[in-house]
């Protein structure tokens, strides 16, 4: 039963763009894979304009004392159930920034996060890979 | 007739990603998009009216099943309805951009409220060259009964191969983009600007409803355009008029830029209001 209700999140999942003080570095890439070249419309995935349309977050950046209550606002106006995906290394161990008074860790440490995405920046190839496997765990 | 219009949201994605050389998504991509809203948590504002921002979308989504029934029954058995048929259809179609406008209102988000005022902006532009065109094939059959219209059409000859006729099957061309929000007219909705507008807040099984009405709007419209100037859907032949309209509005879409709301009435009011005039005008003169 469950495995049928959740058919249609599988088969369409739209990402909504949670830039949380990256470098924008990830976010080009993101954008990157958004691109006709990469079609990532096959799989049914739209980049949508607001949180409540959404069912995957792409969060990027480190989170840090400013972003963090936004990341936690915009993560409770999504419709549940969906998926949090993060995206660079920033988001996995808050990478070279780790020592920084201002960070307060990785993402799981505040909201579930479904799959890490490493690199800085991932290609848009591992990007699309890292969605597919969040959409596999469902 | 949902599942159909549903089919031909897709017709739409695909055409638009061949456009743009890529591959597309799958045939059953809008009953997937369907099936996942229906499953999502609903969100309602906070602030907001909670029996206006629920009932919005419906009030829109009920006038689609009846404009599908008595543009049928029409088509089918012209003899069949009353006297200003054509007006409650002309009313029924007012519906769905009044959803929006309400539901646009009532989520007390500042984008929404720009995308309504947008959509009440545009639904005053196009609803009089219009009105404007439809009255030249009123005129034509002399009676504002539509199964007289399509009798008419089948006696003497569709209404489109005429001067006039021409005319304002363009103009209904132009408006049935506008009415769909497709992308010339897209302004109430405007993703780079405004998000979503209307339906920024809507989510869930409430979104659903939205996206299905404009589906079974984009089955619909073509229906209509084809009842009141191509001699009607009572043969086979009505298949590739209904495509060939199709693929019209799907290339206007993908060759085109978003014009500004200013733009878009000036348009209207003035280009398409003018050669409104001029198309009642050619009708009345039989041409």
């Amino acid at each position: 039963m469950k495995d049928i209700r959740l058919l249609g999140l599988k088969k369409s999942p739209w990402v909504f763009h949670v830039a949380a003080a990256s470098c924008n570095n990830c976010d080009i890439e993101i954008l990157a894979a958004l691109t006709p070249r990469f079609d990532v419309e096959r799989f049914g995935i739209l980049l949508v304009g607001s949180p409540r349309h959404a069912d995957a977050l792409l969060v990027t950046g480190v989170l840090n004392r400013k972003s963090l209550p936004r990341v936690l606002r915009v993560y409770e106006q999504t419709p549940k159930p969906c998926l949090v995906i993060g995206v660079g290394t920033c988001t996995c161990d808050c990478h070279m920034f780790s020592d920084s008074y201002n960070v307060v860790g990785p993402y799981d440490r505040h909201i579930p996060v479904d799959v890490y995405i490493p690199g800085c920046p991932p290609k848009p190839e591992a990007i699309i890979a890292g969605v597919v496997k969040a959409l596999a765990k469902l | 007739m949902a599942l159909f219009g549903l089919f031909l949201t897709w017709i739409d994605r695909k055409i638009t990603a061949r456009i743009q050389w890529r591959k597309g998504p799958p045939i059953y991509q809008p009953y997937a998009d369907f099936l996942k809203l229906l499953i999502k948590e609903v969100t309602i504002p906070e602030s907001s009216p909670k029996t206006l921002f629920i009932l919005a979308p419906v009030l829109g989504l009920v006038a689609m099943p009846i404009v599908g029934m008595m543009l049928f029954s029409i088509n089918f058995n012209p003899h069949s309805l009353f006297i200003g048929d054509l007006i409650v259809i002309l009313y029924l179609f007012a519906l769905p951009p009044l959803a929006v406008i309400l539901g646009g209102s009532a989520s007390r988000n500042p984008l929404s409220a720009v995308g309504a005022s947008r959509e009440m902006t545009l639904y005053f532009g196009y609803e009089l060259p219009f009105l404007l065109a439809v009255l030249v094939s009123v005129i034509k059959a002399g009676s504002i009964r539509t199964g007289d219209i399509v009798l008419y059409q089948n006696s003497h000859s569709p209404c489109l191969y005429s001067l006039s006729g021409i005319i304002a099957f363009i103009i209904i061309l132009f408006t049935i983009q506008a009415k769909l929000g497709y992308i010339p007219f897209d302004i109430p909705e405007a993703e780079q600007e405004i998000m979503a507008g209307p339906f920024l807040e809507y989510s869930g099984v409430l979104l659903a409803i939205f996206k299905l009405t404009k589906a079974m709007m984009l089955f619909l419209l073509p229906i209509f355009l084809i009842t009141l100037f191509w001699g009607g859907i009572n043969s086979l032949w009505a298949i590739p008029k209904f495509l060939l309209i199709l693929v019209l509005i799907i290339l206007l879409k993908n060759t085109n830029p978003r014009l500004r709301i200013d733009q878009a009435l000036k348009f209207f009011w003035i280009i398409l209001g003018i050669l409104g005039i001029v198309a009642v005008i050619l009708a009345f003169n039989q041409l």
